[in-house]
C-alpha cells in the first residue's frame, strides 16, 4: 500500500516542510547579500537541500574562491551526509530498488534522517517519499522568496531574519554539547578559533569560505585523534544495533 | 554564468556524497579515526560558520553577539530548531531597535 505510506510521509514531513521555509527564508537572504538572483537561489535550493552547505557554498561564491575549493568545502561541509547515507543503507530492504536509492539520497537531510530512522524495522521507500514531497517544495519556495523580499523589507527585518539560519545552527549544536563534553570543548574551540583566524594577519586575508574549511578539519581531526569516538556513541552504529535489534 | 557553474559544483559534490554509500556501501565504515572525524565535523563546521559571522550578518556586531548567546541559551533549555531560529530573529530587532 505505497499510498497509505505516502501520506504518512506527507504528514511528518509537513512540520519539517514550515521550519524548512523559515530557515531557507534566511538563506535567501544570505543569497540576496552575495548578489543571487531568485532563479539562483531556486536552483541552490532545490538542488542542494542542505542549509549548511548551502551557506557554506554561497560565501565561496560570494568571493568567487573557485570550483576546487568548492568541491572541497561540500565534501568537509556535508561530511555528515555520507555518515547518515551508510547508516540509512543499514535501514533499506537489501531488495530496495535502485532508482528508490538515488531518490532518497537526492534528499538525505538531517530532519529527514531523524525521521526516517525512527521508523521502527525496514524503511518505507514511499513513506521518505511522501516526507519529502512536503520538506523539498517549502526549502526552495523559502530560499527564493526570501531574495525577493529581502529587496522590500526594511533594514532592520532583513538583520533580524538574516541570523535566523545562524539559530538553527545553534540549535543543532548546542543539544549534542549538552550531552557530549567533547562536542562542547569542541564548539568553544571553534567558536574561539574562528574568531582568531578573522582577526589575525595571514589568515584574515583568507576567504570566509576557506577559513571554514581548513578549521573544521584541523579542529574535527584534532577531536579525532584527541578523542575517538567509542563505537556505540556514533550513530551508524547504534542504527546498527537498532536494526539488529528488530 | 559562473554563479551557475558553482552551483552544478556544488549540487554534484552534494548529490554524490549522499548517495555514494547508500547505493554502494553495504558494509559501516571500520576505521576508528574516520568515524570519530565525520562525527565531529558537522559540530565544529556549524560552529565555526555562526561565529564569528552572526556579528557581520546583522547591523551591529553587538546585536549578532547577544543573539547568539540568546540562542544557545535556548537551545540549552530545550527549545527546538524554529523556536530557536525566532528568538534569535527577535533578539537582533529588539536590540537594533535601541542600539541603531
Amino acid at each position: 500500500m505505497p499510498k497509505r505510506h505516502f501520506l504518512r510521509g506527507l504528514r511528518d514531513g509537513f512540520p519539517i516542510g514550515l521550519g524548512y521555509f523559515a530557515v531557507s527564508f534566511g538563506l535567501g537572504i544570505s543569497c540576496r547579500a552575495a548578489n543571487l538572483t531568485a532563479f539562483q537561489g531556486f536552483l541552490l535550493s532545490f538542488l542542494n537541500n542542505a542549509s549548511a552547505g548551502e551557506y557554506g557554498g554561497i560565501t565561496i561564491i560570494a568571493s568567487d574562491s573557485g570550483f576546487l575549493i568548492m568541491a572541497a568545502m561540500m565534501l568537509v561541509v556535508n561530511a555528515r551526509y555520507m555518515l547518515m547515507s551508510c547508516a540509512l543503507s543499514q535501514h533499506l530492504s537489501p531488495d530496495t530498488p535502485l532508482i528508490f536509492r538515488l531518490i532518497i539520497g537526492y534528499d538525505l537531510t538531517d530532519e529527514l534522517f531523524g525521521i526516517a530512522i525512527s521508523q521502527p524495522g525496514y524503511l518505507n521507500v514511499w513513506y521518505y517519499i511522501g516526507a519529502m514531497c512536503a520538506a523539498m517544495p517549502c526549502w526552495s519556495a523559502g530560499t527564493v522568496i526570501g531574495v525577493l523580499l529581502g529587496n522590500l523589507m526594511p533594514v532592520w527585518a532583513v538583520s533580524g531574519f538574516s541570523v535566523m539560519l545562524f539559530g538553527m545552527f545553534i540549535a543543532i549544536i548546542v543539544p549534542m554539547g549538552k550531552r557530549d563534553r567533547v562536542v562542547l570543548g569542541c564548539i568553544t574551540v571553534s567558536f574561539l578559533l574562528g574568531w582568531l583566524a578573522s582577526v589575525l594577519p595571514v589568515l584574515r586575508e583568507l576567504s570566509e569560505g576557506t577559513r571554514i574549511l581548513i578549521l573544521t578539519i584541523v579542529i574535527s581531526a584534532a577531536a579525532a585523534v584527541l578523542f575517538p569516538q567509542k563505537e556505540e556513541t556514533i550513530e551508524g552504529e547504534a542504527v546498527e544495533e537498532e536494526v539488529r535489534g528488530v | 554564468m559562473k554563479t551557475y557553474l558553482y552551483i552544478l559544483v556544488m549540487a554534484a559534490t552534494t548529490y554524490l556524497i549522499r548517495v555514494l554509500p547508500l547505493t554502494l556501501i553495504r558494509k559501516p565504515i571500520r576505521s576508528v579515526f574516520l568515524r570519530s572525524f565525520l562525527f565531529y565535523v558537522p559540530y565544529v563546521t556549524l560552529s565555526v560558520m555562526t561565529f564569528p559571522a552572526i556579528m557581520n550578518a546583522t547591523q551591529s556586531p553587538i546585536a549578532g553577539a547577544a543573539a547568539m548567546v540568546i540562542g544557545i541559551i535556548a537551545a540549552w533549555c530545550g527549545l527546538g530548531l524554529l523556536p530557536v531560529s525566532l528568538i534569535c530573529c527577535a533578539s537582533v530587532i529588539a536590540l537594533e531597535f535601541f542600539i541603531v
